[in-house]
């Protein structure tokens, strides 16, 4: 039987595997524009055209392709494209307006996008058109976008052209597009696993079925006969060694009590053993094979439990030497400090409010799942030299953790990160790398580990779960006396950023409040369930939602409008940042102040605002809002190395080391150093997220790709700006301040000295160093940037649901390096947070099993649940960022859940202290609160 | 997803024991969504050649198994039957793209038995039967409101196919209400409820879906008033029938059902017909 199909007009003829679906058919032949978002029909990210017609490629059977004519994003230009993507210039006009709108940031969704667009397109007229293109919340109910909250994907459908090209030396603050933009257009853009690695082996990994066991025997000889298993790896051939999967500078940050694979499992989900084969079927086999006997363990799932006497202690066997404080007691990190005597604080206060708050488990969904491919090329010594290619946000750090867990040199590990396709925090760790090394290094054969979206819930990271009860007192004209909290973090089976979080958390959320009494209590805890990790806001969020929450509130109580009581408390420029965490932050600064322009937005929203005429006839209506404040870069050092070197016909290369995942970085660094050099963007090339590029870089996290990468590019771009000039003045002998660097060449006082003819000289001349030049920046004195979020809402009073009548919010980015991509992690990030706020919720049963491990169980915002929210920048600048810039990456998040919160309890007289606000738990309190339906969760009675 | 067990796929055509791990193939969109481990062999019914979508001489709707929603969405913005309009509404309740349309089939819907199949909800709407046809080739015909027995249950013996549906031409000649709720914007139902008022003897029948584990469908010879619709719909559902999963709270879902299953009635029953378009966005 012959097999035969046509992609973008090639021929192939190899049989698929039966159970194959089209699109590792697809991707197996080098069509990786096809990507693999959710493997299971839900996110679009794998939309092919069959026969012209759009289906998602990883639910269609393989076979049924035979005979049939496939285009995936690499033919959409129709002009033949081959597996590397159609050449630029040649586009087709929708590949050519998401280019115009930069309808994408990530990058990783967005074949998807083009291929459904396209294929609607070409249905108008048609018997498939039922009017999609004008209903696009219809039309893009499969297709998810984590980053861009849709405005950019909507632009771009209807043409709307952002991007634009500035004169030489004006790129700061335009619209520049970034520069991976064709390539991720054409489907050319290649992500963590669009490689082709000879040889390549697969490795799958067996994970516990229990919450908390030890495990007593393993039995691995059935895994090794299937036949193309090649290795079964178990805690056995795991380093004895402790280590934490957390990237920071500082190991030290963050307890020491992972294994590679551990003899004792204390989450569901958690790896067990590895399989390494010659293909994933195999390895999966073998992974059903393996025989492991456990001893079961007394499990705990919930913080506050696990702080009691007699809960099981899941780290009782390490202690100090981990760094974990209180192991008995399951304390991973712990915080207590006051400032000033609360107990008096609230003494003299007109009234206090006390309320506890809860946030759940929210996924950072990166549609890009983790994983890493290693593989062996030769050294420079001679040997050979381990290469990992990883979707991961600290390539540095990364390469440091697996030097150390396998005693290697650091030149003999390459770290590099191709494009990555979304990290949001989840990314800021070493979850694949450290078991696909010891396969590899065992092996000595290239090892490829790709998680699944199912093992992305199962066996990664989510964002903290808060308890946080906040209570607060204050006069009657609305100060503060005293401000007290208390915070339990659950961090799950491993500490992993579990301290980190938990510091950050009652950080700037004490801090951005003057009161003269604060006190804080906080605990990270250990449980038995999926650990928690780094997630966009690193724990301010689920904070500022409890604190804001409870500064409405206070205003309420006292008859004061809630922005006013802000404004009074708030912290202004002079004042310290005061936390009771005890430690001052001693490099943290305001630096720059952009939080009354902040709140001005607000006023000024709330002041023309008629949205509230859109409300349907019966809906309760409100407002509310929030601010949050956060530092520019993380504690302890940020480290950043650039090189801007000149290109023998007058362009630049830059090399530095941080991670693009769509948060536009790259664009940022081009355009500073195009800035810098009086230079266009097209001359700037970027080399990234390479070990072999630069000496260090501490990672594209807390929010640090413009204020410390950034700042080291700006500061090499402008010493290479001068060192050209200097070198022009003695290669001309005109005087240097008579020297004018231009985009082609250097202006001597009316010579003109082309960059080609100095590059020339400089080698000539043996002075090749003159034309490059280095720059580093170490994160510290560091400032802090402000957001405010306000929305009106109307509320459904008998179904509970809501609509979004107005979303305003204000950001103080300090100087905007890049309207168009700085909107857009704004609008990104409020989208983000209205996900956490309304639906998104990693449920776990009461064995800590995470139950919605898919999709279509865990609610991603889709194009129908995202609104247009109206974003503003202050006008500020920042004395410490590049050119006055501030971070708005991770902030715009934290705000919105309180804002929203607030406008709730505006429209319907009910505060809600949980996350997240799903429509039937709205209705629910609404119903309790009107008395129609009975407290106790039993259905009451219908014939109410 | 690759389903890396299977190591065949049969024509459905060629006649062949039924065995263990064995499982039908219709558009796969379900089977390819989630890991199947169990599975060996997939028996493919894309090649049975079945009509999707037959006219009977009595009027009556025949709707094969294997048809796509895409091919019952193109018939039922084709068709002036008055019930077509609900034809689309369903189709446009699926949580799933329009993209899944083109190759998820009716009869996958029904067979998943999934609370919130649209599919479900208009058949049952619909006073569908369901033709069953069993490995030893004998034919049996279910009501497709009693074809689904439960959250991911149905009467399907093993190895038993689901050949076709048949909506009988009353009913698609009957005037009818849509309602759907769901805690997301156009999200999965967690409550649909369809109203049918037949033309030639006025009687109403209502169709609870998504809010509860199985379709309840309530026949009234005459429609009933607001109290006589809300005590037939508590006599026909106890506590447990009330879907409790992580797309709604079941309390939430047997309000939004008593709140639609009258809001249809009055739409059907009291004249002008000025309905609200539905409980979603």
């Amino acid at each position: 039987m012959s097999f035969a199909i046509e992609v973008n007009g090639r021929a192939h003829g190899e049989e698929p595997r039966a159970g194959q679906c089209l699109r590792t058919y697809l991707r197996e032949r080098g069509w990786f524009g096809v990507k693999k978002g959710c493997d299971a029909g839900d996110c679009g990210a794998c939309t092919v055209h069959v026969d012209g017609r759009p289906v998602h490629s990883c639910v269609y059977p393989a076979v049924r392709a035979e005979g049939r004519a496939v285009t995936t994003v690499e033919g959409l230009c129709g002009s033949g494209g081959g597996p590397q993507g159609a050449a630029v210039g040649e586009l087709h006009p929708v590949q050519q307006r998401f280019l115009d709108a930069q309808g994408f940031q990530c990058g990783f969704c967005t074949a998807g996008f083009l291929m459904t667009t396209a294929a609607l397109e070409a249905e108008r007229g048609t018997e498939d058109d039922d009017g999609k293109l004008a209903d696009l919340p219809r039309a893009f109910k499969g297709n998810i976008c984590r980053c861009t909250g849709y405005r950019a994907i909507e632009d771009a459908v209807r043409g709307v052209r952002h991007t634009e090209r500035p004169a030489a030396g004006a790129a700061v603050g335009r619209k520049v597009g970034a520069p991976a933009g064709p390539l991720v257009v054409t489907g050319a853009a290649r992500y963590t696993f669009d490689v082709e690695v000879p040889g390549l082996l697969h490795m799958k990994l067996l994970r516990s079925p229990h919450p908390h066991a030890r495990i007593t025997a393993v039995d691995t000889s059935a895994a090794l006969r299937v036949p193309g298993v090649v290795a079964v790896l178990t805690h056995e051939d795991a380093p004895d060694r402790l280590y934490s999967s957390a990237r920071h500078e500082h190991p030290g940050e963050d307890p020491d009590d992972t294994r590679v694979l551990d003899s004792v499992v204390r989450f569901v989900g958690q790896r067990v053993a590895a399989v390494v084969a010659q293909s994933e079927a195999a390895a999966e086999e073998g992974c059903r094979r393996i025989e492991v006997a456990y001893e079961q363990l007394p499990h705990v799932t919930d913080s506050e439990e696990a702080m009691r006497p007699g809960a099981p202690a899941l780290h009782g066997d390490k202690g100090a030497a981990e760094r974990i404080p209180r192991p008995e007691a399951n304390v991973a990190g712990e915080v207590h400090g006051e400032v000033g005597d609360v107990a008096a604080g609230f003494a003299e206060a007109d009234v206090v409010h006390e309320e506890t708050f809860q946030t759940q488990r929210v996924q950072h969904a990166s549609l890009e799942t983790h994983g890493c491919v290693a593989w062996f090329e030769p050294g420079e010594s001679g040997g050979e030299r381990l290469t990992v290619r990883s979707s991961s946000q600290t390539p540095f750090l990364t390469r440091r953790a697996l030097c150390a867990l396998f005693d290697l040199p650091e030149e003999d590990v390459r770290v590099v990160a191709g494009r990555v396709g979304g990290g949001f925090g989840g990314k800021q760790e070493m979850l694949t790398e450290d078991i696909v090394t010891l396969a590899a290094l065992r092996l000595r054969r290239p090892v490829k580990l790709e998680f699944t979206r199912a093992e992305q819930f199962h066996g990664t990271t989510t964002r903290h779960p808060f308890k946080v009860t906040v209570k607060a007192g204050a006069r009657a004209d609305g100060t503060l006396t005293a401000l007290q909290m208390r915070v339990v973090s659950n961090t799950g089976a491993y500490g992993n950023h579990g301290p980190g979080v938990m510091f950050h958390s009652v950080g700037e959320s004490f801090a951005v409040y003057r009161a003269p009494h604060k006190k804080v209590d906080a605990y990270a805890v250990y449980t038995n369930c999926v650990p928690a990790g780094a997630f966009r806001g690193y724990g301010l969020g689920q904070v500022v939602f409890a604190l804001e929450s409870v500064m409405d509130e206070l205003a309420r109580r006292l008859g004061l409008d809630p922005l006013v009581i802000r404004e009074r408390n708030a912290i202004r420029p002079g004042d310290h940042m005061v936390s009771p965490v005890g430690e001052e932050e001693e490099d943290l600064h305001l630096a720059s102040y952009g939080l009354d322009q902040c709140m001005a937005v607000v006023r000024r929203a709330l002041a023309e605002d008629v949205s509230a005429a859109g409300a349907p006839e019966g809906w309760l209506v409100g407002q509310g809002s929030a601010i949050a404040m956060i530092a520019t870069a993380p504690p302890g050092g940020h480290y950043a190395d650039a090189r801007v070197s000149l290109l023998p016909d007058g362009s630049y290369d830059v090399a530095v080391g941080t991670a693009e995942f769509g948060n536009g970085t790259t664009t940022v660094h081009q355009q500073l150093t195009a800035q810098a050099l009086a230079t266009t963007e097209d001359r700037v090339v970027i080399r990234q997220s390479d070990t072999d590029v630069v000496r260090h870089d501490t990672g594209a996290f807390g929010s640090a790709g413009t204020v410390v990468a950034g700042k080291a590019v700006h500061i090499a771009a402008g010493a290479l700006a001068e060192r050209l000039r200097t070198y022009a003045a003695r290669y001309t002998g005109v005087a240097r301040h008579l020297c004018v660097l231009g985009a082609e060449a250097v202006d001597c006082a009316g010579r003109t000295v082309t960059l080609k003819e100095l590059y020339e000289a400089a080698r000539a001349n043996g002075d090749a160093e003159e034309t490059a030049a280095e720059g580093h920046w170490g994160g510290t004195p560091r400032s802090v940037a402000f957001n405010a979020q306000w929305f009106r809402l109307a509320v459904d009073p008998d179904t509970g649901e809501i609509r979004i009548l107005r979303s305003v919010h204000s950001a103080d980015a300090g100087v905007v390096m890049n309207p168009m991509q700085c909107r857009g992690q704004v609008e990104g990030g409020v989208a983000q947070a209205l996900g956490a706020t309304l639906f998104e919720n990693v449920r776990v049963d009461e064995r800590g099993e995470v139950t919605t491990a898919a999709f279509r169980r865990y609610r991603l915002p889709q194009y129908a649940d995202v609104p247009r929210t109206e974003v503003h920048f202050t006008e500020t600048h920042d004395p410490l960022g590049p050119l006055g810039a501030k971070s708005m990456s991770e902030s715009p998040f934290n705000p919105v859940a309180p804002a929203f919160a607030n406008a709730l309890r505006d429209a319907t007289g009910i505060r809600f202290t949980e996350l997240p606000v799903t429509r039937d738990r709205v209705w629910r309190a609404m119903a309790r609160a009107a008395g129609t339906l009975p407290v106790d969760g039993l259905l009451g009675d219908p014939e109410e | 997803m690759d389903l890396n067990t299977i190591t065949e796929v049969r024509d459905a055509r060629r006649a062949g024991p039924w065995r263990p791990g064995d499982a039908w193939l219709g558009g796969g969109t379900y089977l390819f969504s989630e890991p199947q481990p169990h599975l060996r062999r997939l028996v493919d019914l894309s090649r049975m050649g079945w009509q999707p979508l037959t006219l009977l001489p009595d009027g009556a709707l025949e709707i094969a198994a294997t048809c796509t929603i895409a091919e019952l969405s193109r018939h039922g913005r084709k068709t002036a039957a008055p019930a077509a309009g609900l034809v689309e509404q369903c189709c446009r309740a699926f949580l799933a793209s329009f993209k899944i349309w083109h190759t998820a089939t009716v009869g996958g819907n029904l067979c998943n038995a999934l609370p919130a199949g649209p599919m479900i909800s208009l058949t049952a709407a619909l006073d569908a039967d369901c033709l069953l046809r069993a490995q030893d080739g004998a034919l049996r015909r279910v009501a497709a409101a009693d074809f689904v027995t439960g959250a991911g249950r149905t009467v399907l013996a093993e190895g038993e196919l689901l050949r076709s549906v048949t909506v009988p031409a009353r009913a698609l000649a009957s005037r009818t209400a849509f309602r759907q709720a769901s805690i997301y914007g156009l999200g999965r139902s967690a409550a649909l409820v369809i109203g049918a008022l037949d033309p030639v003897d006025g009687s109403l029948a209502v169709t609870v879906t998504a809010a509860t584990v199985r379709p309840v469908r309530l026949w009234f010879p005459l429609p009933p008033d607001a109290a006589g619709l809300r005590r037939a719909l508590a006599a026909e559902t106890c506590e447990a029938d009330w879907f409790d999963d992580i797309h709604g709270l079941p309390e939430w879902r047997r309000h939004m059902a008593f709140r639609y299953a009258e809001e249809v009635r009055r739409e059907l029953t009291e004249a002008p017909a000025q309905g609200r378009k539905g409980g979603s966005r």
